[in-house]
């Protein structure tokens, strides 16, 4: 046994400079001669620009330039893109209207980018940008998901008519209204998934600077993905050939989604830095953040489930409106279709599902990927829909949950939704959880609130996810136009210490700390020892970065490919070293040695040796560092129970958490600290979705939510503290047998929550966020 | 413009400012002590607490001007020789730490909050008095427990 290796909960590498403000995030990155940019943005939902002038604004005060969409069009640079295709039901590509990175002619959400204005300061930047003169002509707008595709709407796009991006069905239509034509039961639910603002704490930014000698430029940005921005922003916004552009994503202050996306600021200051030759910062507001960032979640669907006698299922039909926004970012047309119909089955057996899927346009802020995309979006309907299905057969809620699990014994199962999942015990974790919650003795503390004028409710959610995003074959099927592999580069020095090179993104999740681990475990090198470095084209190989809870699944496993060419190069040098047989050298716990001796040598002197050959193997290259690239056999399905337990109380709406419990199945563990404060904070965001969190845009499109003083984030007296324990199983399709924890949370949580609620207030249903306002019409309707 | 003068970290600083210079821009821009933060504009988020006068403060409320003759602690000046401060190391032990972008305010929240309170915290008192500081990661869980170790160790 090695320390610090898999399963120890290690104290984290990189708290230190985190814990003593020397963490390095974009907007701390200052360089010599440096200028500001500041985004004159669209005060209106949807407008044409008739006229703008910028003559008064760059005759300001400090002011270097001032650029517009004319500009950028002159210079061929953009417009922004979406990299996944979704066929819609014509057989047509999705529609994809144009996106210039600042608007030209038209604007189509409030924060839309009009212009840009470069300063010495940011405050004289601000001045002049009220000094820019827009004549807009005013449209009516549309920023309503149910009734956008309506007839007789305000048209946004004309490439895409009835604001539609796509219609999207998938499954066995006939089939589905075959079986509940001759169902027992069937159940009904309409609901909303409400849109979210994603709101990591370190606000966007994005820092360019040129090199005119070398004609490279250098974009420090808050990304989740460096390698992918560069990608982007080379081959399909024109920014610079992909070897004259480096992307550093330095320390990143949380994305959870929000950071994969390729956006217009970051466009416009990598390209604006080298047309005024001088670097170019800017720095987001959080209400820049809140108009701009792409916002999450955002549907409205109606779903029927049609059940046996005994309350089995047996086919389930989705009708769902997603809204994509006034533009579509980066991965945004997958979303609410491959991320979200593909995961309708859930946990259960059901044989039969049908979806549709119709992506709209608004003019609101562009919507992608949140924490967890696509996957809360399904399980919220499909967890809400089983409770609804436990009340109408009646049936216990934990009851009709085992009565359609997929059996222990099924797996790896092929859902009827393209997913095969590869290991699964659901009703282990249901019965832990039920357990850890006591369940059982539910009633009593019932009752007893009932004496304290509380109404107590209990709540359950059986989610499954499917992360460890993805086989490259698989999504390219799909239509994504990436390969989503990662790739790992595992190099010793001279002197016996190791760099770990990974693409993926470390902004929270502790990779410095969990990678230095698989290393430990793996190579016998001591913790201190290691230092993982990511985040910078320039030093990385390559990578896929971070989101979809890939990194571990997936850059784990390639950091344990390159482990693996280390000892088999390390087991030729060893075997000359120590004059024995390649086939008779042993690898345990950072030693090589011949077997059946005491002959060993350890890995650091072996490393030694690669660099100074001059006793070594003939033919063998020097060199003690070995490169792989890992592409997923299939994704990965963490699974679990969470239950949450409240009180309201009826007379001011107040919901009040008062026990949650979660058990999940993430596989093998390498950091159980780390994993269960990723489950901590993934709860907590799904229960700020279900109970704090709404964007609200007006009937006109204007965002009412534009600042933490109108849109509620959850605080610490918002939540309690969680009980967190394992159901682990072994994923057959991942060597290192891990699943991703990252999302797991989000997902697992608002079903959860809102399950509680409708069973405290004995109702059907109440939609997202169940705010105080909410929940006491919900309880006065009730009597 | 005008001068102000302070002692940040016990160190006395001058600097020549725009009258509107926000005391978080000073300590940023001016000073380069970026490890406090910028999260909110609305002095909701917390990011951005400092010590003034052994008071927390969100430096995003108070001018440069203000602070001028104070004497202010940063994030930076907590660790003292190389060692972190108890309560620092509380948050380490505990995992109260994700992304480390609210870390900052929220160490130096926390100390004021033992200041005020004492050394035996509950976890409600430490919820609600938790008001002010926004954190998306943790779940604040861990931040709680880190809080009452924390405080614990304070008090020797």
């Amino acid at each position: 046994m090695v320390d610090n290796g898999i399963g120890a909960s290690v104290l984290r590498k990189e708290d230190n400079r985190f814990l003593t403000g020397k963490g390095n995030y974009t907007d701390d990155v200052n360089v010599l001669g440096q200028t500001h940019a500041y985004f004159i943005r669209s005060p209106h939902a949807h407008a044409t620009i008739d006229r703008i002038d910028v003559s008064a604004a760059s005759a300001s005060e400090g002011v270097i330039a001032v650029f517009t969409g004319d500009d950028l069009e002159k210079d061929g640079i953009g417009p922004l893109i979406c990299g996944v295709n979704v066929t819609s039901d014509d057989g047509e590509p999705h529609r994809a209207p144009l996106h210039p990175a600042l608007a030209q002619g038209k604007v189509n959400y409030v924060g839309d980018h009009i212009a840009v204005v470069i300063a010495e300061t940011l405050a004289q930047a601000k001045d002049a940008a009220e000094k820019v003169e827009i004549d807009y002509g005013v449209l009516p707008a549309i920023a309503d998901t149910a009734t956008a595709a309506d007839n007789g709407q305000q048209q946004i796009h004309d490439v895409a008519p009835g604001n539609t991006c796509y219609n999207w069905p998938f499954g066995d239509k006939s089939a589905v209204e075959e079986a509940f034509e001759t169902a027992h039961k069937i159940s009904t639910l309409e609901l909303v998934n409400n849109r979210m603002v994603t709101n990591p704490m370190e606000p966007r930014a994005a820092l360019g600077d040129y090199n005119s000698g070398t004609e490279e430029i250098t974009l420090h940005v808050t990304t989740q993905n460096p390698h992918v921005h560069r990608l982007v922003l080379s081959a399909f916004n024109q920014l610079a050939p992909e070897h004259k552009l480096r992307v550093v994503g330095p320390d990143v202050g949380g994305g959870f989604g929000v950071k994969i996306f390729v956006y217009a600021e970051e466009l416009v200051v990598g390209w604006a830095c080298r047309k005024v030759n001088r670097p170019v910062k800017w720095t987001s507001d959080r209400t820049e953040a809140f108009m701009s960032d792409a916002h999450g979640r955002d549907h409205v669907a109606f779903a029927e489930m049609a059940m046996d006698e005994r309350g089995k299922f047996l086919a389930m039909r989705v009708n769902t409106t997603a809204n994509l926004g006034a533009y579509l970012s980066t991965f945004s047309t997958m979303v609410p279709s491959y991320l979200y119909a593909f995961l309708l089955a859930g946990q259960y057996s059901t044989p039969l599902i049908y979806s549709e899927v119709k992506a709209v346009f608004t003019n609101t802020a562009p919507v992608d990927a949140a924490r967890g995309a696509g996957r809360p979006e399904a399980t919220y309907l499909l967890e809400r829909l089983v409770d609804v299905c436990a009340e109408d057969i009646g049936l216990d809620p934990a009851e009709i949950r085992r009565r359609n699990f997929i059996p222990v014994d099924a797996f790896p199962y092929q859902t009827p939704v393209v997913q095969c999942y590869d290991s699964g015990d659901y009703p282990a974790a249901l019965e832990k959880a039920l357990s850890l919650a006591d369940y059982d003795g539910f009633s009593e503390r019932a009752k007893e609130a009932k004496s304290r004028g509380k109404r107590r409710g209990i709540g359950l959610s059986s989610y499954v996810e499917a992360c460890g995003i993805a086989p490259s074959a698989a999504v390219g099927q799909l239509g994504a136009g990436v390969g989503l592999w990662e790739s790992a580069q595992v190099r010793f020095n001279p002197t016996g210490n190791v760099q770990v090179f990974t693409g993926t993104h470390s902004h929270g999740q502790g990779h410095e700390t969990t990678f230095a681990q698989l290393i430990t475990e793996q190579l016998g090198v001591p913790l201190e020892n290691i230092e993982v470095i990511h985040g910078d084209t320039a030093k990385t190989q390559f990578g896929m970065g971070t989101y979809g809870s890939r990194s571990l699944a997936v850059g784990g496993v390639a950091i344990a490919k390159a482990c693996e060419k280390l000892i088999a190069k390390g087991k030729k040098i060893a075997a000359h070293a120590l004059e024995a047989a390649e086939g008779d050298i042993e690898f345990e716990e950072g030693n090589f040695s011949v077997a059946g001796t005491d002959k060993s040598m350890n890995i650091a002197e072996v490393a030694f040796n690669a660099y100074v050959p001059h006793s070594y193997p003939e033919g063998l290259e020097p060199g003690f560092d070995e490169n792989a690239f890992f592409d997923p056999l299939n994704f990965s399905f963490p699974a679990g129970t969470h239950v949450c337990e409240i009180e309201v109380d009826p007379e001011t709406g107040e919901v009040e958490i008062v026990k949650y419990s979660a058990v999940d199945d993430f596989g093998k563990l390498i950091n159980p600290m780390i994993v269960e404060g990723q489950v901590h904070g993934g709860i907590v965001h799904g229960v700020g979705q279900a109970l704090l969190e709404g964007c609200q845009y007006d009937a006109d499109g204007q965002l009412i939510t534009a600042s933490y003083m109108d849109y509620a984030m959850p605080r610490a007296d918002n939540v309690p503290s969680f009980d967190v324990d394992y159901a682990p199983t072994n994923p057959p399709d991942n060597p290192l047998g891990v699943k991703g924890c990252g999302e797991a949370g989000a997902i697992g949580a608002p079903p959860a929550v809102i399950n509680a609620i409708t069973n405290a207030l004995g109702i059907k249903h109440i939609d997202m966020p169940a705010t105080p306002e909410n929940v006491w019409r919900a309880a006065q309707s009730m009597g | 413009m005008v001068n102000v003068s302070m002692s940040v970290n016990g160190k006395s600083v001058t600097g020549e400012v725009e009258e509107r210079t926000l005391l978080v821009q000073f300590l940023r821009e001016n000073l380069r002590l970026t490890g406090t933060h910028i999260g909110c504009d609305t002095s909701q988020c917390g990011a951005c607490v400092v010590h003034v006068d052994g008071v927390s403060v969100k430096s995003c409320t108070m001018l440069a001007v203000q602070a001028n003759s104070t004497e202010v602690t940063t994030i930076e000046g907590l660790a003292a020789n190389g060692d972190l401060h108890p309560m620092q190391q509380a948050f380490k032990d505990n995992h109260g730490l994700q992304c480390g972008f609210c870390t900052p305010g929220m160490v130096m929240s926390a100390i004021d909050i033992v200041n005020r309170n004492g050394n035996d915290l509950d976890e409600t008192t430490v919820r609600k008095e938790l008001e002010g500081n926004i954190c998306r990661c943790t779940g604040y869980h861990n931040i709680v427990k880190s809080i009452q170790a924390g405080a614990k160790s304070m008090g020797g």
